[in-house]
This record gives structure tokens, C-alpha cells and sequence, in this order.
């Protein structure tokens, strides 16, 4: 099935972030995971009678933080309501979320797609809510348990306008836009543990269709692969539904990883009513203008700007700019080990970055943070194949060594003896010794097989375990052999 | 000494000069209480043990002449203030058995000023009701005619106040639950301005209108309680950050030239005439005391009663969801399932008319219906705001007085098949919730089967000190308040 062909896909977005603050949302317990169950839990978070919730400034702040970072209207005057609904982990019967007045509206975040040019996705708007705790049936028969400890947790959902068409767009909107919330350092991003995550709207129309097909909205996507996954998959299955003329039905499916597919959890007659109205136990929030300024100057470079700094400043490739940026960290890391290096070549520390360094981290499973090779090593080596103190040949074995014991290329050079040899009497005192040795090679050479230089670089270099600086080599040689 | 009469001043006193002793006043109350509480059922959980040992530590204090007017002062709170430790039932099968581990705001200032409590009072059950028969606990009795209700839904705290079983009562008023059992049971009763008490730790009803209050003897004695609830909270973000004046100090002030405004809206057909009667003498004090009376119209007055029995039960559908059988409270016997759970835990909890209102919340807030109540009813209780600040500001008034209720207390069982009937006995004191402004009810009369009869004075918002010492002014010239039931209970 070609989605292509006849058919366009729209695709609409809502990411929930969880937000990095210390405390939770609406009382003073600690925002933070892995405690024993209703271990960090308050009357406020069980719901008890009586209890009152008070906004943590910081979950507005990073509610302003992220708004302006996606270039969005901050609402002066936002409210909180409550969205009712009856289940064991919603404490109060409702979660206290924002619906007709939320804090941030019409921001945008701009795409480089894998399959297109750049684009603008819209953001309708963004709003501040609060976590439920978790049911546990795992491992207990005949009854279900509730953990509470995540009750609480301040979230921001986030959701686009239907601007996607394309699994590869909505990659791209899902890494960018996760970029950015880790740059601003309000979520760790992560969606395998629940930390983003993502529902994603999915429908389907003829091409030149201006309206919009009944959409099926996708649960369940806990990594960004299995979301093009997904999509890939609902696109075909309501492509079929019409070809064969039946209709799609509006409802909620849940992403099977395991067999691939989509299927129905609860169609339109179950949604739930939600009885939204504004949330009486907490006034409407009124912004200063001040503050939301104060707020923009904090903002940290985004990836766009680092991205056309890098290519500024560094010379780097769009390749280049784009890896290193997408990650703050990395692009840190990046910087330090340039200053490390001067008066080496940025371009030459990015290629050690993007290259080596990140192959090790991929094969390794580990983050940047957890690199065993520091941005100020990585640079120091760099300088030192600029200054010709060591050959890219033997900075691979420093680099080597850093990766599995760490320290700094300086003391390993000179413990391991790997100071290349620019002395022209001694090299050229190799190079007579290797000459004598073979004298049939040289005839051959002369002959015209010059090709064989290689094999004489090779050996001088052999016999001086690596040290050699390889241009003074070749030179010596070239001349010793057309003599 | 009759402690049965005792106002909260002359019992402040006499703790002060140690004429008695708190130990000997609390022990008076209990024995009071243990005698006359079958009859009244204006108690749901006594506290002996707790009120002595406050009464212990109140008497350490006086001996060192250190506290406030409040140390070792019996009073009688409503049981929708959460008492750490102290059974709060809300007057609900559903907290039967609720033992809060936190204790609210107002109740935690209470025993920090060193009042004594003696128990939790009786009342409707989550506060739904005007004649206290909602309760799971049984109805109370009004200790000026046992066959009648004392009101609600602070009914137990009316009575006790009525029949001398505590020096002061706490009670809350979500649509006139403190002024309309203080009109029928012959005692003063404050409602202050939204946000001007914590709501921390009250089991809500319906969170844009609950408030707490003090009910007692005299506007003084309201004035001293109000001193000591009053203020921020931060446990509460809707509670009010504005300073809180010396009640006390400024309840002296004089009538001369102050404007009241008669609303004539409420003065119309359903007013018993016994009741206007008695609100005419009390128009005549108040110009015997150099007052001006200024006719005024609160024009929206009519639309209180639909628009607050949208608002009400549409936040009280969503407060009371949290009573599912999971976490505390009531939980049905082996449910087969979530739904089965849910079901049979909230059937069994919940009386009759808290489902009714929980149903009637549930379909305003519903989709598709939403906007013809709930916004509307919103829209409309901004009129009603806007009447009440409207006039204040044109005519310059410091008071409006009202009648408190339509008539005297009813007979128990009375209104019980007619819940619109039975709403309508809050007709005068809804819009004062509605626009958030405070207001007192005091005892101005009786009718001709001996009942009392209580009259309303409404303030600006935040000038609580208006509506006391108007209060004050009216109980130095008269001696209604002073009035007990005596024998009859």
C-alpha cells in the first residue's frame, strides 16, 4: 500500500512531559520515582477530605519557560479546571488540569524532515496539569493495588495543530521538540520510562480533501520509533478501510509493539464525559508581564541557534551542526573539547565527536554524561595530532586506551612512549635500514611499481612503532628512491 | 454561676480573674451536654477526654495570666472541621468511621489560642440541607420546641449554642447554613467574606461558597472569635491575604448617620408577617439610633435560588467524587468489581438528598448542557455580585438588613417531601453567598408560638466590622439576644 498515491495523512499530536520540578505540583512532597509504593504520598495526593491544592511557582515557570521556547502566547490570565472522572489512581475523582483558558497558545515549532524541506508545525497550546498514580495488577491475584507516589507529578501537555503528514515529520517534530524541553532542563525527555509521552491523531483523506478524516487517536507509544511505527501502521489500515468502503470510526487504539498492530480500546459512545468547569479551590493565575520577561532572558540557546552558530563559528557541516546540536549535552561537550584543542581545527574535534566518540557511546549504550573520555581529553588530544606531537594513527590507540581507563592523552603519550618521532637523522637512519633490507623492492620500484612506496611507509613506520611523523617518512623516502 | 447563659466575654472574664476555672467550665458543659443531648442530638462524637486536658493546659496558662480570650473557652465545632485524631463524620454514613491525620486551619487556631473543644456537632449530612434531617446521625432538635428543626445545616451547633451546652459554636455556611439555624434558634451567627477564613481541613461542599463562622450569644462574642480565624492560610490559595482588623476594637462604633439599605425584594409575599413585624421594630432601634434607612433594589434577588442550586451541587458532584471506597470512608461489602465498587460503596454512603444533588451537579456539568446552566448560572452570579456592590457604592450604604429566613423553624418532617420548598428557606441568605460579601444573623424577636426570629445585616466585602458593630449597636439597645430557651429543653 502506497500511502502516497491517493491518500494524504494528517497527523496532530499531545506530548505530556513530566516536569523535573523538586516537589510536586499541588503540595510540598518530592517529585521523584523509584520510592516504595505510597511512600511519598500527602492527605493532598490521597485526596483526604479537606485538603486544598497550592500551585508550585516553579510548574508555572516552566509552563512560561517552554511557551516561549516554542514561540507561543503566554495567556496573562489562565485558569485551572477539573476534568472528572471516576478510577482508582485519581485520587479526588478529578484531575485538575487547564481547559478553556490555558496558560500558552499558537506556538510553532519549525521541522527538517527526513523526507522534505523545513517546515512549521503550529502548537494550539500548551497547558499545565497534574499526574495520577498507577494501578499495579502485575503479580497479584484478585485484586488490583494503587500506587500513589506519581499522583501529583506536574506535567505540561503539549499539542500540535494537524499540521503532520508523515511518520518521518512526526520523528522529526518528536526529537526536536524533545531536544528542546531537555535544553531548557524542565523534562529528562525520557519516553521509555513515561516521562514524554506521546498520543498521537491520526487520519487519512483523499488528496484536495480540505476537510478532515475521522481521526483514530494512538496510545500506548513509548518510544519515538514506535510512534512512526504506529502511524505507519493506522495509515494503512484506514487507507484499506476505505478502499474496501467501509468507514473509519472514531476511537482510541492502543499500540501493540510486540505484533505490530493497532487495535480498539473504546470507541466514541464510551469516551468518557468530562464535565470540565473551572477548578473553585484555586484562583485564576494572573501573570506580570515582568515576570514572563525575566523568564525570556533565562532562556538558554535553543538548538536552531546553536545549530546556525556552530556553522558560524566553526565551519561546521550541516551534518555536523546538526548532530552535535541536538543534544545539549553533546553540544557542550562539543565546545569544551575546541577549547581544549586551540589552536587545532573545530572541524577536526567535530569529526572526532561525531565519529569515534559517539560510535564508542552507541556501542556502549551510554549518554554523553557518561562518557569516560572528557570534553578537556578529547581536546588535549586533538591539539596534540595538530601539533604533531602524536599521528591520527596513534591518537586512535590514546583514544582507545581513554575509552576503557579514562585519563588525560598527555600522561598516556608519555607513559606509553607514543611521542612521534620528527627528527629527520633518526628517521632517516630508519629509513636507510629498511632501504638496505630490500633491495629487490627497489629495483621493482624503480622499474615503475611505484606503488610500493606504500609497502616501504608501512615498514618504517613498523619499526618505529607508529612514532614516525608519516610526511617526513614519505618525503625521505620519495627521494631516496628516485635517487 | 449559670453557664448556660454565659456569653464568650463574661466567660473570658471570669476564667481571667479565676472566678472559675476552665476544668470547672468544661466539666459544667459535659455534664450539661451528658444530660440534655439525647433529647437535642446536637452532638455526633464528645471529646471529654480531650476537652479536660485542653481545659488542664488553658488553666496553666490563666494561672500564669498569659493567653487569649479564647483560653479555656468551651465551644461546639461542627463536624466538617477536620480534627486530627477526632472522628470527623460530616454528618455522612460514607466518614462514619473517619479519623483525619491532619487537623484544619480553623480548629488548629482555635486550640493554638487555647479554646477547649468539647465535641463535634451535628448536622446535614455534607453540609445538604436547612433543617438538619439529612443527617445519618438523625435529626436535631430545637431546644425552643423539640417538634421543630433547629435549621441547617449547622443545626447541631444552633442548638447547642440555644441550649447552653457551650459558650460558642464553629458552624460553616454554604448558602446561610451559619444564619439561618442562628435566626431559628435565637443566637448570633457570622458569615464572613469568602476567603477571609481557611477552608483547610473543611470537608468541602461547594468550594466557591463554603465558609467558616463563629455562632454565639452576641456580636461581641462573634467579634472575638472571628479575631482568632481569621487570615491568610497558606494551605488555602483562595483565602484572602489582607490584614485582618482588631474585631474587638472597632465594635464600638456608632449608628449615627450610617445608611441602611432596605432591599424591597425582600420584603415581597413569601416574608411571614410575624417576621416583617419583628424586622420593623428593628428598623425602629436602628433610627432611634441615628440611623438613615435608604429603600434599595437588589433587582437580580429572584434568581438566587436556580443559580445557586446549579453552582452548589455542580461543585459538590465533583468535591464528593473522591468518596469511591478506596482510600478511606465507607466501602461496600466484597464488590465484584471497580464498577460494583463504586456503585454499591456510594449508594450506601450517601443519604437521599446529597445523591439528589450529586445527580443534579453531575447533569449541569454534563456536555451539551453546560452552557445553559453552569455558564449561565455563573453569568448570573455575577449580577448578583454586581446588585450588592451596586449598591453600596450609589447609595453610600455601611448595612444592608434583611429578614434572615422567611419564617420560624419549621416542624421536623415538614418540608421533607418538597426539597423546593425546603430550599426555598434559604431564599434571603443564598445571595449573600452567591456574591461572596459576609453578613450576621441576630435574634430580633419572637413570634406569637414563642419562636425566634432573626434578622440580617449584609456588609461591603472584607467589612465584617460594619456588620459587628451594627450587630454590637442593636444588642446594647435591646436584649433579645439575652433570651434563652431555659426549662423548655
Amino acid at each position: 500500500m502506497n500511502a502516497d498515491s491517493r491518500f494524504e495523512t494528517v497527523i496532530g499530536l499531545e506530548i505530556h512531559t513530566q516536569l523535573r520540578t523538586r516537589s510536586k505540583i499541588f503540595c510540598g512532597c518530592p517529585n521523584q520515582f523509584g520510592s516504595q509504593p505510597n511512600t511519598q504520598i500527602c492527605p493532598v495526593c490521597a485526596a483526604f477530605p479537606g485538603v486544598l491544592p497550592v500551585l508550585n511557582r516553579e510548574v508555572l515557570n516552566m509552563a512560561i519557560k517552554t511557551g516561549l521556547a516554542l514561540n507561543g502566547q503566554i495567556r496573562l490570565r489562565n485558569e485551572f479546571s477539573r476534568k472528572n472522572y471516576f478510577y482508582p489512581d485519581l485520587p479526588a475523582g478529578y484531575q485538575i488540569s487547564q481547559f478553556e483558558l490555558p496558560i500558552v497558545e499558537h506556538g510553532e515549532l519549525m521541522i527538517e524532515p527526513e523526507d522534505g524541506p523545513r517546515k512549521r508545525i503550529g502548537i494550539t497550546r500548551i497547558h499545565m496539569e497534574v499526574d495520577a498514580g498507577k494501578n499495579l495488577h502485575e503479580g497479584i491475584i484478585g485484586a488490583s493495588w494503587v500506587d500513589l507516589n506519581r499522583t501529583g507529578t506536574p506535567l505540561l501537555e503539549i499539542v500540535t495543530e494537524p499540521d503532520l503528514r508523515s511518520a518521518a515529520e512526526t520523528g522529526a517534530f518528536l526529537k526536536k521538540l524533545r531536544a528542546i524541553v531537555r535544553y531548557l532542563e524542565v523534562c529528562d525527555g525520557n519516553m521509555e520510562e513515561g516521562s514524554f509521552r506521546c498520543d498521537a491523531n491520526v487520519s487519512v483523506r483523499r488528496w484536495g480533501e480540505t476537510k478532515l478524516g475521522t481521526r483514530a487517536e494512538i496510545k500506548n507509544l513509548n518510544s519515538i520509533r514506535n510512534v512512526m511505527r504506529a502511524i505507519e501502521f493506522e495509515v494503512d489500515r484506514q487507507i484499506d478501510r476505505i478502499e474496501n468502503g467501509e468507514k473509519v470510526i472514531q476511537e482510541t487504539r492502543l499500540w501493540d509493539a510486540n505484533q505490530n498492530l493497532t487495535r480498539s480500546m473504546r470507541g466514541k459512545e464510551e469516551a468518557h464525559d468530562y464535565r470540565y468547569f473551572p477548578e473553585p479551590d484555586l484562583p485564576p493565575v494572573l501573570l506580570d508581564p515582568a515576570r514572563i520577561e525575566t523568564i525570556r532572558a533565562t532562556l538558554p540557546e535553543l538548538p536552531d541557534q546553536k545549530f546556525l552558530r556552530f556553522q558560524d563559528q566553526y565551519g561546521l557541516s550541516d551534518y555536523d551542526a546538526g548532530v552535535l546540536t541536538a543534544n545539549r549535552e553533546l553540544a557542550e561537550y562539543f565546545e569544551s573539547a575546541v577549547r581544549a584543542a586551540l589552536p587545532a581545527d573545530p572541524k577536526v574535534v567535530a569529526n572526532w565527536v561525531t565519529g569515534e566518540l559517539l560510535a564508542f557511546l552507541n556501542k556502549e549504550g551510554l549518554e554523553i554524561s557518561q562518557s569516560p573520555v572528557q570534553a578537556s581529553a578529547l581536546g588535549a588530544l586533538t591539539g596534540m595530532i595538530h601539533k604533531a606531537v602524536i599521528s591520527g594513527k596513534i591518537a586512535k590507540t590514546v583514544f582507545a586506551h581513554m575509552c576503557v581507563h579514562g585519563g588525560e592523552p598527555q600522561q598516556i603519550v608519555l607513559e606509553k612512549g607514543l611521542t612521534q618521532v620528527t627528527d629527520q637523522g633518526a628517521i632517516e637512519a630508519e629509513v636507510e635500514r629498511i632501504l638496505g633490507a630490500h633491495a629487490d623492492k627497489i629495483a621493482q620500484y624503480r622499474a615503475g611499481k611505484t606503488q610500493l612506496l606504500g609497502f616501504f611507509v608501512g615498514e618504517v613506520m613498523k619499526a618505529t612503532r607508529g612514532k614516525a611523523n608519516p610526511g617526513v617518512v614519505n618525503e625521505l623516502l620519495i627521494n631516496k628512491l628516485s635517487t | 454561676m449559670d453557664v448556660a447563659t454565659l456569653t464568650l466575654t463574661q466567660a473570658a472574664q471570669a476564667l481571667a480573674t479565676h472566678e472559675i476555672s476552665s476544668v470547672e467550665l468544661t466539666r459544667a458543659f459535659l455534664t450539661r451536654i451528658e444530660a440534655l443531648n439525647p433529647s437535642l442530638n446536637a452532638f455526633i462524637t464528645m471529646d471529654p477526654k480531650g476537652a479536660l486536658q485542653a481545659a488542664e493546659a488553658a488553666d496553666k496558662r490563666l494561672a500564669r495570666h498569659e493567653g487569649s480570650p479564647l483560653t479555656g473557652i468551651p465551644l461546639a465545632i461542627k463536624d466538617l472541621f477536620c480534627t486530627r485524631d477526632l472522628r470527623t463524620t460530616c454528618g455522612s454514613r460514607m466518614l462514619a468511621n473517619f479519623h483525619p491525620p491532619y487537623e484544619s486551619t480553623v480548629t488548629a487556631r482555635l486550640k493554638a489560642a487555647g479554646a477547649v473543644i468539647l465535641g463535634k456537632t451535628n448536622m446535614d449530612e455534607f453540609a445538604m440541607g436547612s433543617s438538619n434531617e439529612t443527617s445519618h446521625f438523625g435529626p436535631v432538635r430545637n431546644p425552643w420546641d423539640l417538634e421543630r428543626t433547629p435549621g441547617g445545616s449547622s443545626g447541631g451547633s444552633a442548638a447547642a449554642m440555644a441550649a447552653g451546652l457551650c459558650v460558642a459554636a464553629i458552624g460553616t455556611d454554604t448558602g446561610g447554613s451559619i444564619r439561618q439555624p442562628a435566626a431559628m434558634t435565637g443566637i448570633t451567627g457570622l458569615k464572613p467574606t469568602y476567603g477571609r477564613v481557611s477552608r483547610f481541613g473543611m470537608v468541602a461542599f461547594a468550594s466557591s461558597l463554603d465558609q467558616a463562622g463563629p455562632m454565639t450569644r452576641t456580636a461581641m462574642d462573634a467579634a472575638i472569635l472571628l479575631q482568632a480565624m481569621a487570615g491568610e492560610d497558606p494551605q488555602d490559595s483562595t483565602c484572602l491575604n489582607s490584614p485582618v482588623p482588631d474585631y474587638v476594637r472597632a465594635i464600638n462604633q456608632s449608628m449615627r448617620g450610617v445608611k441602611i439599605g432596605i432591599p424591597e425584594e425582600y420584603f415581597g409575599s413569601g416574608l411571614h408577617p410575624e417576621v416583617r413585624l419583628a424586622i420593623e421594630a428593628v428598623k425602629e432601634v436602628y433610627q432611634g439610633l441615628g440611623a438613615i434607612l435608604v429603600p434599595i433594589s437588589l433587582p437580580h434577588t429572584q434568581h438566587a435560588i436556580p443559580t445557586y442550586y446549579i453552582i452548589a451541587p455542580a461543585e459538590a458532584s465533583s468535591n464528593l467524587a473522591r468518596y469511591d471506597g478506596i482510600r478511606f470512608g465507607h466501602r461496600c461489602e466484597n464488590p465484584k468489581d471497580l464498577k460494583d465498587l463504586y456503585a454499591r460503596t456510594r449508594a450506601e454512603g450517601f443519604g437521599a438528598e446529597v445523591k439528589r444533588r450529586i445527580m443534579l451537579g453531575t447533569y449541569v456539568l454534563s456536555s451539551g448542557y453546560y452552557d445553559a446552566y453552569y455558564r449561565k448560572a455563573q453569568q448570573v452570579r455575577r449580577l448578583i455580585a454586581e446588585d450588592f456592590a451596586r449598591a453600596f457604592r450609589e447609595q453610600d450604604l455601611g448595612v444592608i438588613l434583611t429578614p434572615t429566613t422567611p419564617e420560624t423553624a419549621f416542624r421536623l418532617g415538614e418540608k421533607n417531601a418538597d426539597p423546593v420548598s425546603m430550599y426555598l428557606s434559604d431564599i434571603f441568605t443564598i445571595n449573600v453567598n452567591l456574591a461572596g460579601v459576609p453578613a450576621i444573623s441576630l435574634p430580633c424577636g419572637f413570634d406569637t408560638q414563642g419562636l425566634p426570629i432573626g434578622f440580617q445585616l449584609i456588609g461591603r466585602p472584607l467589612d465584617e466590622v460594619a456588620i459587628l458593630s451594627a450587630g454590637h449597636a442593636y444588642q446594647q439597645a435591646s436584649h433579645c439576644h439575652t433570651i434563652t430557651p431555659g426549662g423548655k429543653a
